[in-house]
């Protein structure tokens, strides 16, 4: 099992044939995720490498190949329409790669996809992956492996970091996701923990949070509550500087609220075991597997 | 990015917002015959990207335009929170019955923007929020719906119970509102709000903070950046698409990716040692950036050491190795370089490297802790 995506994942790809859309639809489908449709508009009726039907518009892939998910390559200005188009048509989750969104269109975006009943994860973030079954967006697939652990993480690259020493170690993934590192996104910590408590394949799982913002302490809230499942926690940005944007939109201290110090303690509080280091994961994953 | 006082100032006018009218000069002769034009006692403001100008001797009162030359000559130069203060604002001073605290926040949680109104203006908000909690109203807003007559007014009657000074303030939240949206804020804040002795409502400090991804598509927002308040290292990086954040350590770090970039300085403080900067390379493998992240690092004198922490997703290594090797054969280091590198086309960025006389390492604690080591002093293990 895995969450949000998986074996029935059907993809419509939004900017398929963009520099970006194009390079990812391809090692997208490498993987053996379902891309059963493009859209950009004005190239409807060709057809992308040959074999993935390319539309107009999202209403019209959705009807004719019946996508359940969309993964959005388009640049920031046309994101917030892309995000809302994709939900208008019915798609159930809908991804944005798409860095540098503006908050102020993300404040209308989302209760828009809240009514059409659609997930959004991100925007600016890396997707997810559900290892052996489907990728939607840009994790590198060859760093993944099928296991027990369920990820979830606001950044890329330190994801990558984490996900590779679990597999290095052995331990596999149920589902990776980024949720994003804007102040705000589709999908949030409680939203994943939620959904890798009810999967029955996943047995721990490894979050990895930031500066900015109190999603975590949110989430470590939810943990101690709600959750059987043990969770292992790591933050970046300890040694940020406040008040400055830390490459993430969203990883911010501003004033004395959303560091490092805060989110640990509401960790520890809260029955999360603490990853000093990315490395740390490994040990204490393993422990709480057992 | 942070907009200074008069240019928030100047957007609250152009939305009808009353404030005090005033001159920004850069030298104390200007700023004497700005006071002479005002007439009358004025506050000199030094215009900087800090909090805190009070506190620091940055805003003074002077009742003459002597006085004026004289605390300005005393505020331009100064430092305030590591900035020079390169410019002031000359502005009458207002006769003040009360302070209000008046300002709309992105809230991360909610979604939404969120008023925060107080009758207790005048001093830091996160202080009143935190020991009087009692005292601050905050409204979240549909921005679909905008702010709504009737919650304006809630929030003016929040502030004032006569109904004509309610009724001016609800006014200045709509146009506050606007401002916020129309600049494409993530902070807008008037502090003080005064109600002066005449009965006039007049917003004496403002503060905005613009959310950068809304630059692209607002060139008039973009065209107030103050380069020359910021740090020209930061400027630089920023024009070659890097991002970058000074800091006051000795390993330079240059890393793909703002999370891991954040990883790899907080474990270069587990090893004992303190990072240089904030670098990352972004997504893009182009060996340019490379070359340009490193012409910045070494910029900084106080740099002992230079960590590069790179995980090739769609970054490939091979690209940052070459971008390493094309950027020492132009201006040879003067500080050690350890490189760690893992990912996409691994093979072919090591053998670069070795072909050039340099290793890397694979692992990420082994390559932050010799960069540690290095830095002070030591012999690489």
């Amino acid at each position: 099992m895995s969450v949000f995506i998986g074996k029935d994942t059907t993809l419509v790809v939004q900017g398929i044939t963009g520099r970006d859309g194009s390079f990812h639809a391809r090692q997208m489908m490498e993987y053996g995720t379902r891309v059963v449709a493009g859209v950009t508009p004005g190239k409807g009726g060709q057809q992308f490498d040959g074999v993935v039907p390319i539309f107009n518009t999202v209403r019209q892939a959705v009807e004719q190949t019946g996508a359940n998910t969309s993964v959005i390559y388009v640049p920031p200005a046309f994101a917030a329409d892309a995000i809302m188009e994709a939900a208008a048509a019915g798609v159930k989750v809908v991804v944005c790669i798409t860095e540098g969104v503006p908050v102020l269109d993300m404040m209308r975006v989302y209760p828009f996809v809240k009514e059409h009943g659609a997930r959004l994860i991100g925007p600016n973030c890396p997707g997810l992956i559900s290892p052996g079954e489907a990728k939607v967006g840009i994790i590198p697939g060859r760093i993944c492996a099928r296991g027990p652990v369920g990820v979830v993480s606001r950044s890329g690259t330190l994801t990558y970091e984490v996900v590779y020493q679990l597999t290095r170690a052995g331990i596999g993934q149920t589902t990776c996701v980024g949720i994003g590192g804007d102040p705000i996104n589709g999908t949030n910590f409680i939203d994943c923990l939620e959904a890798f408590e009810r999967d029955p394949d996943t047995h721990a799982v490894a979050l990895m949070g930031e500066i900015g913002g109190t999603d975590e302490q949110e989430a470590a809230e939810y943990v101690r509550t709600r959750m059987k499942k043990p969770v292992v926690g790591f933050i970046a940005g300890q040694t940020a500087p406040p008040g400055r944007r830390m490459g993430h939109a969203g990883a911010i201290i501003s004033g004395s609220a959303g560091t490092a110090a805060e989110k640990i303690e509401a960790f520890e509080k809260c029955g999360i075991g603490i990853a000093r280091r990315p490395i740390d994961f490994v040990a204490l994953i393993r422990e709480r597997l057992k | 990015m942070n907009l200074h006082e008069y240019q928030a100032k100047d957007i609250f006018r152009s939305h009808g917002i009353s404030t005090p009218a005033g001159e920004v000069v850069t030298t104390p002769s200007a700023a004497e015959s700005a006071a002479a034009r005002a007439g009358g006692p004025v506050m000199v403001k030094a215009q900087v990207h800090a909090g805190g100008r009070g506190k620091a001797g940055g805003v003074k009162y002077c009742k003459s335009p002597a006085e004026a030359r004289e605390k300005a000559s005393a505020i331009l130069g100064m430092k305030i929170k590591g900035l020079t203060v390169e410019k002031v604002l000359v502005t009458p001073a207002a006769e003040i019955a009360s302070e209000a605290y008046v300002g709309i926040i992105v809230d991360r949680a909610r979604k939404k923007p969120v008023f925060m109104v107080s009758a207790a203006g005048g001093m830091d908000i996160e202080e009143v929020a935190a020991k009087t909690p009692e005292k601050i109203r905050y409204h979240a807003v549909d921005v679909r719906y905008g702010l709504l007559p009737f919650e304006a007014l809630e929030l003016g009657f929040f502030l004032y119970s006569d109904a004509k000074l309610a009724r001016a303030a609800a006014r200045v939240m709509q146009q506050l509102y606007a401002a916020f949206m129309g600049s494409g804020c993530s902070l807008a804040e008037i502090n003080p709000l005064v109600v002066t002795s005449a009965g006039e409502i007049l917003a004496l400090d403002g503060k905005m903070v613009i959310d950068d991804n809304e630059l692209d598509r607002r060139p008039e927002v973009e065209a107030l950046r103050d380069v020359s308040s910021e740090n020209p290292a930061e400027v630089d990086a920023r024009n070659h698409s890097l991002s970058f954040i000074m800091l006051e350590g000795n390993v330079g770090c240059v890393v793909n990716g703002a999370g891991l970039a954040m990883a790899t300085m907080d474990l270069v403080k587990y090893y004992g040692g303190e990072p240089a900067n904030f670098l990352d390379i972004g997504g893009s493998s182009n060996p340019e950036k490379v070359v340009n992240a490193l012409r910045i690092i070494t910029a900084d004198a106080n740099v002992k050491v230079i960590l590069f922490n790179i995980f090739g997703g769609i970054t490939r290594t091979d690209d940052v190795a070459n971008g390493i090797v094309a950027a020492i054969k132009a201006s040879p280091l003067k500080v050690p370089l350890v490189i760690r590198l893992t990912g996409t086309n691994e093979e072919i960025a090591l053998k670069i490297l070795a072909e050039n006389g340099l290793n890397a390492s694979a692992d990420m604690d082994e390559a932050v802790e010799q960069a540690v080591k290095l830095a002070k002093g030591g012999k690489a293990a």
